[in-house]
């Protein structure tokens, strides 16, 4: 199968590539990248005409909830919603269930992946048995299994020895710690951002010492332990502070933001809006200037989707009962691209966040336009103009907040090893 | 889906929150009450302003005086009136809150008077019952219980006349108080000059002052020269969770004695929204003695409500003209 995408501004963030070529596909591979290629003859031509081409994306945290909630969503229907939202990689978290800490578990999810064809769909292990905080999982045989990094999810290991020790034993490993860092006792308190609004809507406070606090334990023991870790989901400006602090010292520390994050904040709750129901929760207005400005300054390497489906009850009750959770995969490229029509981002630095960045941090050959590299592709119609109905999402979960919301960047053509995998 | 608590015309169509209402609103509901507290002193104690309604007193938490003041102000107005006690435990049977809505909405009822121990509760089933019925907030979570507000604006309007000269200081538990919450907003849409807040950081909500109050953690200069002190309920388990030491502590810090009412102005009224724990938030001679109107609330609770059912039921005309 050979194709050719032709007339699109080619963009490559890893290598700062901005140019107007075609870019030619060969059994699942790149090519060439040229405005030229004698002798290819091309079975499908994609016209890009007035649209950027660029990597498909690589998403660090997407909850799939296959295996164990399948009346929730699937492999197959996520990853359906994956490529929509011209998403290629995916990492899904260990709190599948049963969760993924035995390597049955992963080979099971890559599978189902593979049988579904559209996505790559990696795996992060569990860093202790059944993610109970107590006895560390068997790491390398997740590693050997294929997972690319290890992680306790959102059960926080409140035991410092074992926090330690499962550190310690990553790092032999050379696997990458994925850390969602929330202080157990203070975030289960409340259920949204303590400030204005929770005082005002009479519910419990998540103070951003919750964040804080672990992020700043789990620093110390990151530097102790000499691991590499990255940080999922932060949601204080407090917290990019302190990150960044480590990131001068030396310390081999990542951080991702949610693109929700990056657009919401507290305010957004309004009358109890359960679909603004999420954790860590949406803080203030200033947190959110600062996760955008941590984006600038590159102390946030990535944007991720942090997808959570849910079933429609999931959200109909009074707040603090309902589910905390966003579906979040086909808004991930327009939320993002947003940011660069308001100006808040340049178009290189949100596609770098959204592609090689989240890659590199994986540690795999991902998230690049380069010769001899799949071709997982993402071609974006920057004019689509559409509004966001959560009703009509690809995904089982229609649980968006951004219902209404009018969006000019929409992906329009999706290829993953050089197989269309996705038309608009 | 924002439930608007008044109708296109601007009338009560449910009543949530004082949050967001107008001082005239405000006005009127204590000018309704006013007509309507003779009714208890005549020998035929009904007007039959809602012959016909069906309320459906719909309570998943324990409240005695709350829902049969509720009971007793339908009544009063000639409406069929049906009590459902809720505990949480029914619903974890696995009826949602919505199932057990849908059910009572199929008897053809007008209006659910509810209470939940969920904040938002209330405006939850506002935003989902059908366009003709009303939704009264009895207290939901610890958000908000306007109607407590409203009765505790009329006692105060009845004491002191007018609202903009008061310094008026609510002490205790604000922290979990839907109750506080609710007076808060009407006190402030009603122009009062002062409003405190007296009580121990744990028992404040973080950010405060942002609900336009003035916060003190000390009973003598908090209660300096106010015309109205309001004591709130200090729930006990409030001692689990590290928040409070003991009653006894809270008493000797924040219990309202004749010693600490001293502090106010020689006329000032003594408020509680009851129940009252003696000996934990007041001392039983103040909670007794000739500065408390803690009766005189129960009393007006019965007009209050009255006031805003009749409002509320009487714009039903207004959607009725709509569809018409």
């Amino acid at each position: 199968m050979r194709t050719v995408i032709t007339g699109g501004r080619v963009i490559d963030p890893a290598s700062q590539l901005d140019t107007q070529q075609s870019i030619y596909i060969n059994d699942g591979k790149i090519v060439a990248i040229s405005d030229h290629l004698a002798d290819f003859y091309a079975d499908l031509t994609i016209d890009a005409d007035g649209m950027i081409v660029c990597p498909g994306l690589v998403d660090l945290s997407a909850r799939l909830r296959e295996p164990g909630q399948e009346h929730t969503a699937t492999i197959d229907s996520e990853t359906r919603a994956a490529v929509a939202g011209g998403i290629t990689t995916l990492a899904v978290p260990p709190d599948t269930d049963p969760v993924i800490d035995n390597p049955a578990v992963v080979e099971l999810i890559e599978d189902r992946a593979k049988k579904a064809g559209r996505v790559m769909v990696l795996t992060v292990g569990a860093l202790t048995q059944k993610l109970d905080g107590e006895l560390l999982a068997e790491m390398a045989a997740l590693k050997q299994a294929g997972c690319v990094g290890v992680s306790n999810g959102h059960n926080a290991i409140k035991n410092s020895v074992v926090w330690r020790r499962a550190l310690e034993y990553a790092s032999t490993l050379d696997l990458t710690v994925f850390i969602n860092a929330a202080d157990p006792w203070l975030q289960k308190q409340g259920c949204v951002h303590e400030g204005t609004v929770s005082a005002r809507l009479g519910l419990s406070g998540i103070p951003e010492s919750a964040e804080t606090i672990a992020v700043s334990r789990d620093l110390l023991l990151i530097e102790q332990c000499g691991v590499r870790a990255h940080f999922h989901n932060i949601a204080s400006g407090r917290a990019v502070k302190m990150i960044r602090e480590a990131q001068e010292r030396g310390l081999p520390v990542t951080a991702d933001v949610s693109a929700h994050h990056l657009h919401l904040c507290e305010h957004d709750l309004g009358n109890y809006d359960a679909l603004s129901h999420v954790l860590p929760p949406l803080r203030s207005v200033r947190d959110r200037e600062q996760l955008q400005q941590g984006l600038r300054d590159g102390v946030l390497q990535a944007i991720a989707s942090h997808h959570q489906p849910l079933d429609a009850d999931a959200k109909l009750g009074p707040f603090a009962e309902t589910q905390p959770g966003i579906s979040a995969l086909e808004t991930l490229l327009p939320l993002t691209l947003k940011l660069v029509e308001d100006d808040e981002l340049d178009l290189l630095t949100a596609l770098a966040a959204l592609t090689c960045q989240p890659a590199e941090i994986l540690g795999i050959d991902a998230g690049q336009l380069k010769i001899g590299s799949s071709a997982d592709i993402c071609i974006i119609d920057p004019d689509a103009h559409f509004e966001c109905q959560p009703g009509k999402l690809i995904s089982a979960g229609k649980n968006s907040p951004f219902a209404g919301w009018l969006f000019r960047h929409q992906a329009a053509y999706t290829l993953f090893q050089g197989k269309l995998v996705y038309q608009r | 889906m924002h439930s608007n608590q008044l109708t296109e015309q601007g009338h009560l169509r449910h009543f949530l929150t004082i949050e967001g209402l107008k001082r005239p609103l405000l006005t009127e509901i204590m000018d309704r009450a006013e007509q309507f507290s003779g009714i208890g002193h005549r020998q035929v104690k009904k007007v039959p302003l809602l012959r016909g309604k069906t309320i459906v007193n719909l309570f998943f938490e324990n409240s005695t005086r709350t829902r049969s003041t509720f009971e007793l102000a339908a009544k009063r107005l000639s409406a069929d009136v049906m009590n459902f006690n809720i505990n949480t435990s029914a619903t974890s049977k696995g009826e949602s809150l919505l199932d057990t809505l849908h059910n009572l909405e199929a008897m053809h009822t007008d209006m659910f008077v509810v209470r939940h121990n969920q904040s938002g509760a209330a405006e939850f089933i506002a935003q989902h019952v059908a366009p003709h019925v009303s939704v009264i907030n009895a207290g939901d979570g610890c958000h908000a219980h306007p109607t407590q507000a409203m009765l505790d604006m009329f006692t105060i309007r009845r004491h002191k006349q007018q609202f903009a000269d008061l310094r008026v200081a609510i002490v205790g538990d604000i922290l979990h108080s839907r109750v506080a919450r609710s007076q808060i907003q009407a006190l402030s849409t009603l122009g009062v000059g002062e409003i405190r807040v007296i009580g121990p950081q744990t028992l404040l909500p973080r950010d405060c002052h942002t609900m336009g109050v003035h916060v003190y953690h000390d009973m003598a200069a908090g209660l300096e020269d106010v015309d109205v002190v309001i004591t709130l309920r200090l729930q006990l388990e409030r001692m689990q969770g590290a928040l409070l030491p003991s009653a006894r502590e809270y008493y000797r810090c924040f219990g309202l004695t004749p010693e600490k009412l001293r502090y106010a102005k020689p006329d000032a009224i003594v408020m509680h929204p009851g129940p009252i724990n003696r000996g934990v938030e007041i001392a039983s001679s103040v909670a007794d003695g000739p500065q408390s109107v803690i009766l005189e609330q129960v009393t007006h609770g019965i007009a209050i409500r009255m006031a805003v059912m009749s409002m509320a039921l009487g714009s039903q005309s207004d959607f009725y003209e709509a569809e018409a």
